[in-house]
């Protein structure tokens, strides 16, 4: 390994060959200020622009300022990074960057989370000497994002998440000088392109530029009328990252503050969407097995492999860009819908109210659910079956206008019947997590036997791009896994021209899986939460006592009362659904 | 006895006389032949730009050497009728030096052409662009021949070093050593590009160079080719240059028929072909990383170097970028050799430099001189000084990142470093010149403005810098500049030099920062005294009448279209500034020279 | 077009080649060369100039001397077209006047050739003819 030898503010480093300087400084406890830069390095993502300017640094017999997160350095630098010169620069480039800023900070969604406020905050800005124009443009509102890129600074975070890590290609820069703005193309509305609603963009952003829609005050609104019933559930991924809102340390589970935060805010019925993750399992895990008995037995109409279709994004991704194979997913509704579909039935009855009155709000670590929730083929006669979806964000800030101390909270649990879950529903929070669960359904339907070791440790891990096969009793299952939807390319790509080796495809759209979802808490760059979040919800897993969704009572209880059995005609129409060809969808104003 | 060709009628097609009818001319003339049965004695040739625009449509008689100046259609018939047949002069076409006003003929004997020594552009205006027969005939490709029959990779390079030759797009690199870092860099697949992205407010030389004689660039970039290993080229043009687009297209097609592209050139087993990519004007594609990410499809803007392309350029591979003009000094280098060359010019810069002369000068146009002229040969000499007999004021070389240049930079030698410890630069060759009536602070405001207009937008200081520095100037020249303004002026200009990612807005506040140094004085009259002695300002203008002449007609006040003038019949009259709208009317109408502006 | 697949090839192209420039390639630099100005006003025309200009044209590119033919106009020695001027590199011009096809041979063959004067010259106490 070669190394090098340079000088940072008249200390000593070395350092490999291909260190930058921001990284050789961080080395010996010099943090030099970035604002575009991005390294979440768990995950292979790096956006290094060099655009703000923010972090150059003086190297000594260098004409101008180098920045220092696109800088390798070279053997004798020397270098400074609080020089006159550099601090100046330094201040007058943010001052620039305000003076093109809306100063809304006070009422800004993102003000407290916003990078660009920390930083004129940290370089003692207290005046914008350079007053001028400000670049303006539409806002722009879909049923999951807002765009609002007045704000936007030019970082291109969201276009490298959009472009290069979910290929899906809806966020670039446009227009050129002053004018120049992350948007869609021709200014387009993102409800009118292919975006998907996944939210790393929003996830991403250093400001208020992208943020997700804000549904908590009408929930307010819900919860205060006497009219309604108001019930919740949470995803498994929310449990694992709402703690970071509150201080706890990334990883921190906090189920049953939850449980006990939901119901001081007033909801009605705290459920959990674990319980339709174990239903999920039921009918996709049938359907697995169902379709691949067939394929076995020579049919020919039967396609494999099959995909999973629990996440909304996913969903929308391929339905913009492989229609051709909207028969390849599982037609199994996610489990925000299952939830949906079985509330305002099975359990409308149950407590005697009518599903219009019955409100049925979700907590998901995703800002796609806000989008699937309304779409026309999950309402009857035009009332929804998830009223509404609240990010994990949103619902930390509810906790906090609610005057609740969240850390003193009480565990609880969640209400019957739909509270009920099994280990197997956790892991659908994480990536591996969905097919892992399946696996163990099926392979005990499949087999008849049980499970000597219900942990795959083969289906689990943070690789974008996974497989492994599953001996089931001699039949080899081979399984492919992806998250990120670049990576859901490449084998949809394989799909398209028949070289997939695979019998079934996890597939969630951001990286990470859920625990990365688009609505959870803000990392900041700080790829390690990613990691811990991971860890928690396979620690949430084996610290249940039942682990295979088809040993979940109250699901066993649900197909007996009112289902029927799974891939029945009950099950089919509540708890299934189709795909739409939206290639032909996009258009231009 | 078969009629031999005798005359030969060169008419400019390049894109500047085409837009006076240059076409036209040639249409003309050769009408006039064949009504004349000369069709087989004299022939009317397209070259491409003989560089004295200002004079154009330009159509020389050969062999006689007759450079006739501003030709119209109509002017067909007499020269035929007149000058091929009877060997008469048209004299009312020639030139006339407006030093002792006598009729010049020989394109020879004109201060415009004097000086000049034509190394890059030695071919346009005498050779037909599309006749690759007549590119042939002046040792086209034979520097390419040679380089591939009788010399290594090594050697080529070497030759490149040893003449000195440094880029002629805007920095100056070395041209050998850029060929020798490319062929350094070990890859399967390698390019050479030529950066034809011409983007300086008034530069045309390598349109020029692309339109008068588009085989020079393919035979040196196909020498290139072979020295870093290359089989693939690709030229960068903006889409509208179409005249050069077409030219180029001709041109490739004709050395693939002969051979002089494609595979196995000249039996020698060296294959290299040349593509078009189009660039849609963009004035920061001409930096090197910016153009390859337009050309790989992105958008056109800059990223951070290293990498060079020369190690990871287009596609991820090394690549050679050089600019037309660059290009078109190769062939001759290889040709005779690098002494020759590097004998021409100074110890520093070596060779000629193209330059656009345009603005208060008597002779715009194309010219090119070797390295080390002085401003004021080129200027006062070759450029016949400026317009209406009026006052040099400034020169701004370097296109729009450059820097203005006065009276005491005159006598300095014109060379890459000299202009830079002026306060300028070199640049691809824009020169344009101002005289007593150009305000300095609006000059800067101009460039800003282009410069505002052409950032991508990538790098905040340059997004957001630029439009603050233009705003500050526009300020200035409205009259509501503050001292403060002027020390905001040069700080942002300073950091925009300092944080920005690419040259552009390395070099965007030159033109801020050059004239600050050398016209301060203006600058303080706009802000402390509100005035603008050029009297270009107009927020800063005053319309006054003079009390002596005015004899009170009245003509003033009854044509002012704000009424802002009053005035009793034979009484001294008065204009409320408040009111006034500057429009100049006033001063149109008074026949007493009563009117006056301060 | 053939392709050209040597650089011998190549050279004996470009030898084809350079003499349809050659009218360009030598008024580029004029003084390098023999500058022969035919007389060409009408009287010129008349008396037979262009039969002389196109003989010159013809056998000095037959007989292989560089040279420059312009026509030029009215000389102002009509008595004796067609008149031309001859220049010889380095040298003041000389005035042939008569100049019939004969003469004109005797002036390639002499004059050009070796420099020898032949009868006909018009004495002149000019430059040159045409300015």
């Amino acid at each position: 390994m070669e190394t090098i030898k340079l000088t940072i503010d008249k200390k000593l480093v070395e350092v490999e060959k291909g260190t930058t300087i921001l990284q050789a400084a961080k080395k010996i406890g010099i943090n030099i200020p970035t604002l575009c830069y991005m390294n979440l390095g768990d995950m292979n993502i790096e956006n290094k622009p060099g655009g703000c300017r923010v972090c150059v640094v003086e190297l000594e017999g260098r004409r101008n300022l180098a920045p220092a997160c696109a800088t390798d350095c070279a053997e004798g630098m020397v270098i400074h990074t609080h020089s006159i010169r550099v601090l100046n620069a330094r201040k007058t480039v943010v001052q620039l960057i305000l003076s093109d800023h809306p100063f809304d900070c006070l009422i800004c969604a993102k003000s407290g989370n916003c990078e660009l406020q920390s930083l004129a905050h940290k370089l003692g800005i207290r005046e914008i000497p350079y007053q001028g124009e400000q670049s303006t443009y539409r806002k722009d509102t879909s049923p999951a994002i807002i765009r609002d890129v007045d704000k936007c600074i030019m970082c291109r975070r969201c276009e490298v998440m959009c472009n290069e890590v979910q290929t899906v290609g809806v966020l670039s820069a446009i227009n050129r000088g002053f004018h120049a703005v992350v948007a869609p193309a021709f200014e387009m509305n993102l409800d009118h392109s292919v975006c998907t609603y996944c939210g790393q963009c929003v996830n991403v952003c250093p400001t208020g530029a992208l943020t997700e829609v804000d549904h908590t005050n009408q929930l307010i609104n819900d919860l205060a009328d006497p009219e309604k019933t108001v019930i919740v559930q949470t995803a498994p991924a929310v449990r694992a990252a709402l703690g970071e809102e509150f201080g706890l340390e990334a990883g921190t589970l906090v189920t049953g503050k939850m449980a006990s935060a939901l119901r001081e805010l007033g909801f009605d019925y705290v459920f959990d969407t674990d319980f339709a993750a174990d239903l999920t399992i039921m009918e996709e895990g049938t359907e697995l097995l169902d379709r691949l008995s067939k394929h076995l037995a020579g049919d020919k109409e039967v396609k494999l492999p099959i995909l999973t279709s629990c996440c909304p994004a996913w969903v929308k991704f391929f339905e913009h860009n492989y229609p051709e194979m909207k028969d390849i997913p599982s037609t199994a509704r996610s489990p925000q819908q299952m939830f949906g579909s079985i509330a305002k039935t099975y359990f409308a009855d149950k407590i005697g109210v009518d599903r219009k009155k019955l409100i049925v709000v979700s907590i998901m670590p995703c800002v796609a659910k806000k989008y699937e929730c309304s779409r026309d083929e999950f309402k009857v006669d035009g009332n929804p079956d998830v009223d509404y979806s609240i990010s994990t964000r949103e619902l930390a800030g509810l906790i906090k206008r609610a005057n609740i101390d969240f850390l003193s909270l009480p565990d609880e649990d969640f209400d019957h019947p739909m509270g009920e879950s099994t280990g197997a529903a956790v892991i659908f929070g994480t990536t591996g997590g969905v097919i892992e669960a399946a696996v163990r359904t099926a392979y005990e339907v499949y087999t008849g036997k049980t499970l000597k070791k219900v942990d795959f440790e083969e289906l689990r891990g943070l690789e974008g791009l996974r497989s492994a096969t599953i001996d089931f009793d001699g039949l080899k299952l081979n399984i492919g896994i992806a998250h990120g939807l670049g990576n859901a390319r490449k084998l949809l790509d394989e799909i398209k021209a028949g070289k997939s080796m695979y019998h079934a495809i996890e597939i969630m759209a951001c990286p990470g899986g859920c625990i990365g979802g688009g609505g959870q808490p803000y990392i900041h760059g700080d790829s390690s939460i990613i990691k811990a979040r991971h860890k928690a919800i396979y620690a949430e897993d084996e610290g249940k006592t039942l682990r295979k969704s088809h040993e979940n009572p109250d699901i066993i209880k649900l197909y007996e009362e009112f289902l029927g059995k799974p891939l029945g005609e009950k099950a089919h129409h509540l708890l299934h659904t189709h795909y739409f060809d939206r290639k032909k969808e996009i258009f231009i104003d | 006895m078969a009629q031999q060709i005798k005359m030969h009628l060169l008419v400019c097609g390049g894109t500047g006389c085409r837009a006076s009818e240059s076409d036209q001319i040639q249409a003309s003339l050769e009408h006039e032949l064949k009504v004349h049965g000369l069709e087989n004695e004299a022939k009317v040739v397209t070259t491409g730009c003989f560089g004295f625009c200002e004079k154009g449509p330009i159509v020389k008689v050969i062999p006689d050497n007759t450079f006739y100046v501003q030709v119209k259609p109509g002017d067909a018939r007499e020269i035929v009728e007149e000058h091929v047949i009877k060997g008469r002069k048209v004299e009312r076409l020639l030139y006339t030096d407006p030093e002792n006003k006598e009729h010049v003929a020989d394109s020879k004997h004109m201060g415009f052409y004097r000086k000049q020594i034509r190394i890059a552009l030695r071919n346009c205006g005498f050779i037909d662009p599309e006749n690759v027969d007549e590119y042939l005939a002046r040792d086209g490709y034979q520097a390419l021949g040679k380089v591939l029959s009788e010399m290594t990779p090594e050697d080529a390079i070497k030759i490149i070093k040893d003449s000195g030759l440094r880029g002629r797009g805007g920095g100056g690199f070395p041209t050998g050593l850029k060929w020798e870092i490319t062929r350094k860099s070990v890859a399967e697949k390698k390019y050479v590009v030529c950066n034809a992205d011409e983007g300086d407010p008034g530069a045309f030389m390598d349109r020029s160079i692309l339109e008068g004689d588009p085989h020079v660039v393919l035979e040196a970039m196909a020498i290139c080719g072979f020295a870093i290993g290359a089989d693939a080229g690709l030229i960068y043009i903006r889409a509208e240059y179409p005249l050069a687009i077409k030219r180029l297209k001709i041109a490739i097609d004709q050395a693939r028929n002969y051979g002089l592209l494609g595979n196995d050139i000249l039996g020698t087993g060296f294959n290299f072909d040349i593509e078009l990519r189009y660039g849609a004007g963009a004035f920061v594609c001409g930096e090197e990383t910016a153009l390859i990410h337009s050309m790989e499809g992105s958008r056109g803007e800059p990223t951070f170097k290293p990498p060079f392309p020369s190690v990871e350029g287009y596609l991820g591979k090394p690549t050679n970028v050089n600019n037309v003009e660059t290009f078109a000094n190769i062939p001759p280098i290889i040709n005779k050799g690098s002494e020759w060359f590097a004998a021409i010019g100074t110890a520093r810069a070596k060779g000629t430099k193209v330059f656009a002369l345009a603005g208060k000068i008597n002779n715009v146009g194309l010219i090119e001189v070797p390295m080390g002229t002085t401003l004021r040969e080129v200027i006062f000499e070759i450029g016949g000084g400026i317009k209406d007999g009026k006052k040099f004021k400034a020169v701004q070389t370097g296109g729009p990142s450059g820097g203005c240049l006065t009276e005491k930079h005159l006598d300095i030698p014109i060379e890459y470093d000299t202009l830079i410890a002026a306060g300028s630069m070199m640049g691809s060759g824009g020169m344009i010149v101002m005289d007593e009536d150009d305000c300095m602070v609006s000059v800067a405001k101009y460039y800003l403005d282009f410069t505002v207009e052409e950032s991508c937008g990538k790098c905040s200081p340059c997004r957001i810098g630029n439009k603050r520095l233009h705003e500050i100037l526009e300020t200035i020249t409205k009259g509501q500049g503050t001292m403060e303004d002027l020390s905001k002026l040069k700080n942002l200009s300073h950091v925009i030099k300092d944080t920005s990612l690419c040259g552009l807005g390395q070099t965007s506040p030159n033109p801020v920062l050059s004239t600050m140094e050398n016209f301060w004085d203006e600058y303080i009259s706009h802000v402390v005294d509100k005035k603008c002695t050029s009297g270009v300002c107009k927020s800063l203008m005053r319309y006054v009448i003079i009390p002596e002449n005015c004899i009170g007609c009245m003509a003033c006040a009854r044509n002012c279209p704000v009424n802002c003038i009053t005035g009793e019949r034979k009484q001294v009259h008065f204009i409320d500034q408040d009111t006034c709208i500057k429009c100049g009317t006033c001063l149109e109408k008074c026949k007493f020279n009563a009117i006056a502006i301060i | 077009m053939t392709k050209i697949k040597s650089l011998a090839e190549l050279k004996l192209k470009k030898e084809e080649l350079e003499k349809k420039l050659n009218l360009r390639e030598k008024s580029n630099e004029p003084d390098k060369y023999i500058q022969i100005k035919v007389g060409m006003a009408t009287s010129g025309i008349a008396s037979g100039a262009k039969v002389v200009m196109d003989f010159l044209i013809e056998e000095l590119n037959k007989r292989g001397i560089d040279a420059v033919v312009t026509q030029t106009g009215d000389m102002g020695y009509c008595y004796a077209e067609p008149t031309i001027e001859v220049k010889r590199p380095g040298e003041d011009p000389i005035v042939f006047g008569y100049v019939d096809l004969k003469k004109a041979d005797e002036i390639i063959e002499k004059y050009l050739k070796n420099g020898e004067l032949v009868e006909g010259i018009i004495p002149v106490n000019y430059e040159s003819i045409d300015e």
